[in-house]
């Protein structure tokens, strides 16, 4: 087997408030290769925060700990700030929710292709240019020149997501989070960005964790998906056995997604059993 | 050609765009003024002052008193007062003080420089100052640092300027000598140069009497720092609470993300940000010590704006008082239109 590419184990989220500890993440594991793992969970289930953990984005005043966190054999945990930054942006990358609020509202898209590039390629501003609008063309940018120099106000939710996919891969990473993607995004739309973000990704043989809270998409898009609830891992499986789930919250789930050829009125809603998160 | 055409339309529409928004602006100067007029006038010929026993004394006899009211037109009505006072005031014409005997034009000409002068340089102190003491509290927040902000914050809202301005002097002038005392230039220096501009820092170095600028420098810099404070006061804290809004946003994530220095981080993304409404803080300071710092300019005998009109205040002299009034309102409407400009500058999304 190939040596994976990002080994999280026995990771931990915790945030110390005045209130008490509240833990995001209790202790999750996977080994993630350059395949696309796809994390479902529902809003608060610490998936997100995962996510942030990898790219040591947790915001203050978050705590992690793990057993051990590498991307690549790197310690991540026990790494210097300045080798994080060579990873963040460079070799990890994020694709965020909204581009709405992701991206800064008084630099251009260009701008901030550019920025990005600059911050990990010893190029000029004309190199950086060019590399920015082949970026804008990869995600089918009909007219790269014009988004380059548009700022994000002017530009659609799907036209913003795909400045934002080509900001974030604008330095060819190895790895892609890709946080939500398409949640802020109408139906149609998603799905184009889906594919564009589905291309590039097979593409440069990149890994991509795919955190989602929509578990048809993700079955459809991954490879392997992993289940989360209240901060754990609850159940593991390859994307098309994913009718097999054994875990009675992924059958739940799987119960309440509702179909074209038995309509199912009303839909059968989740009994979440207090022992699971334990 | 298409597309020539499109540009050329694009052009004139742009060019008509610019002519509405000066027009709309001259429009807005003009409504404003009037107002203003109208508003300090009828409050000035209302309040229970006379300023007819303030020229003739109140033993001036019965005739003279008529005869001073006539001068003074007030025996007209109001309206027809208000009507020539416009009429007059379209040409410059403010009447003439009764405290200095000049025309109120001439005594405003006189005294804004020396506010202008104080204010400016304070508002720059207080913005360079401020902001990187703002964004450094917000960046530590919950640390000594930041505490530390926001006490020099608390400190610049809650003691009282005059004081501040006493105890300084007796500090940095009385006892260390350090800086200049009260005025804004030594009687030995102020024949060496010839008022222009009215702003002597600019008027000395404009005709190298170096001597007498640094002489001036340390006449301005004590109250200068002190207005600067109080400006830092109000901007540091409103720098604090904008950047602590911008360093949540989404944005800012997606730059660490990128791998950005945390410096570029702040600095070049949240504080870009922040300084769209900052400019509107930075702006209402300014405006508020540009309506002279009365009690500053007291303790200072320096010769601005604030002084003026409240000793004209305090002996009647409406005319100085409307005068002064209508400068204000001017300088107000004027920074409102710079900082409408600032925010298109900064903030693409009001272009």
């Amino acid at each position: 087997m190939m040596k994976p590419l990002l080994e999280v184990e026995d990771l931990h989220v915790r945030f110390h408030l005045r209130t008490g500890i509240v833990e995001a993440v209790r202790g999750v594991s996977f080994q993630l290769g350059r395949e696309r793992l796809g994390i479902v969970g529902e809003s608060g289930s610490g998936k997100s925060q995962t996510g942030r953990a990898i790219l040591g984005l947790t915001p203050p005043p978050g705590e992690v700990t793990a057993k051990r966190l590498a991307f690549d054999g790197v310690d991540l945990l026990t790494a210097s700030k300045r080798t994080l930054r060579t990873l963040r942006g460079g070799r990890i990358s994020m694709v965020m929710q909204d581009p709405k609020y992701s991206l800064n509202p008084v630099m251009t898209i260009g701008e901030q292709i550019i920025e990005a590039y600059q911050a990990h390629a010893k190029a000029s501003r004309a190199e950086a240019r060019d590399k920015a609008l082949a970026m804008l063309e990869a995600v089918k940018m009909r007219d790269p020149v014009r988004v380059f120099s548009l700022y994000p106000h002017e530009v659609s939710g799907g036209m913003g997501q795909r400045a934002m996919i080509a900001m974030m891969l604008v330095t060819d990473p190895d790895l892609l989070i890709a946080d939500e993607p398409t949640s802020a995004l109408d139906v149609t739309v998603s799905m184009e960005v889906l594919r564009i973000l589905d291309e590039l990704v097979a593409e440069r043989g990149m890994g991509l964790v795919f955190i989602s809270h929509d578990l048809k998409l993700v079955s459809s898009f991954c490879d392997r998906v992993l289940v989360m609830y209240a901060g754990r891992v609850v159940e593991e499986l390859e994307a098309r056995n994913l009718h097999e789930a054994k875990h009675p919250y992924t059958q739940g789930l799987m119960r309440c997604l509702p179909t074209l050829a038995n309509d199912v009125r009303p839909l059968p809603t989740l009994n979440r059993d207090p022992s699971w998160a334990l | 050609m298409a597309s020539s055409i499109a540009n050329g339309g694009g052009g004139h529409d742009a060019l008509r765009f610019y002519l509405t928004k000066t027009a709309q602006f001259f429009l807005v100067l003009a409504t404003t003024l009037l107002g203003l007029v109208a508003v300090t006038f009828i409050i000035g010929r209302v309040v229970p002052i006379d300023p007819v026993l303030a020229i003739v004394g109140d033993r001036a006899p019965a005739h003279v008193y008529e005869r001073a009211r006539q001068e003074l037109g007030l025996d007209l009505p109001l309206i027809q007062q208000f009507w020539i006072y416009l009429k007059k005031a379209v040409t410059g014409d403010f009447g003439n003080s009764v405290l200095t005997t000049n025309p109120v034009m001439t005594d405003i000409a006189n005294a804004f420089p020396a506010t202008f002068e104080l204010a400016t340089l304070g508002t720059i102190i207080g913005t360079i100052i401020g902001i990187p003491l703002g964004v450094l509290a917000a960046v530590k927040r919950g640390t000594l640092i930041d505490q530390v902000v926001r006490f020099l914050g608390l400190a610049g809202y809650s003691i009282p300027i005059f004081w501040l301005g006493l105890m300084g002097l007796l500090l940095f002038y009385a006892k260390l000598g350090w800086v200049a005392g009260p005025g804004r230039i030594d009687v030995t220096y102020s024949y060496l140069y010839t008022p222009i501009t009215g702003i002597v820092l600019i008027d000395t170095a404009m005709q190298g009497q170096w001597d007498a600028f640094w002489n001036a420098v340390s006449h301005i810099l004590l109250p200068a720092c002190l207005l600067g404070y109080f400006s830092l006061a109000y901007i540091s804290r409103m720098t604090r609470s904008f950047m602590l809004n911008e360093l949540a946003q989404e944005y800012v994530i997606a730059a660490r993300v990128k791998g950005l220095s945390e410096m570029r981080v702040i600095w070049r993304h949240a504080l870009r940000n922040a300084a769209v409404p900052l400019v509107t803080v930075i702006a209402l300071s300014y405006a508020n010590l540009l309506e002279g710092s009365v009690l500053t300019e007291t303790v200072f005998a320096w010769p601005g704006l604030g002084q003026y009109i409240t000793n004209s205040l305090q002996n009647a002299d409406m005319n100085a008082v409307l005068g002064g009034t209508l400068a204000i309102g001017t300088v107000f409407v004027l920074l409102n239109l710079v900082s409408d400009l600032l925010y298109r500058l900064l903030d693409p999304r009001t272009r």
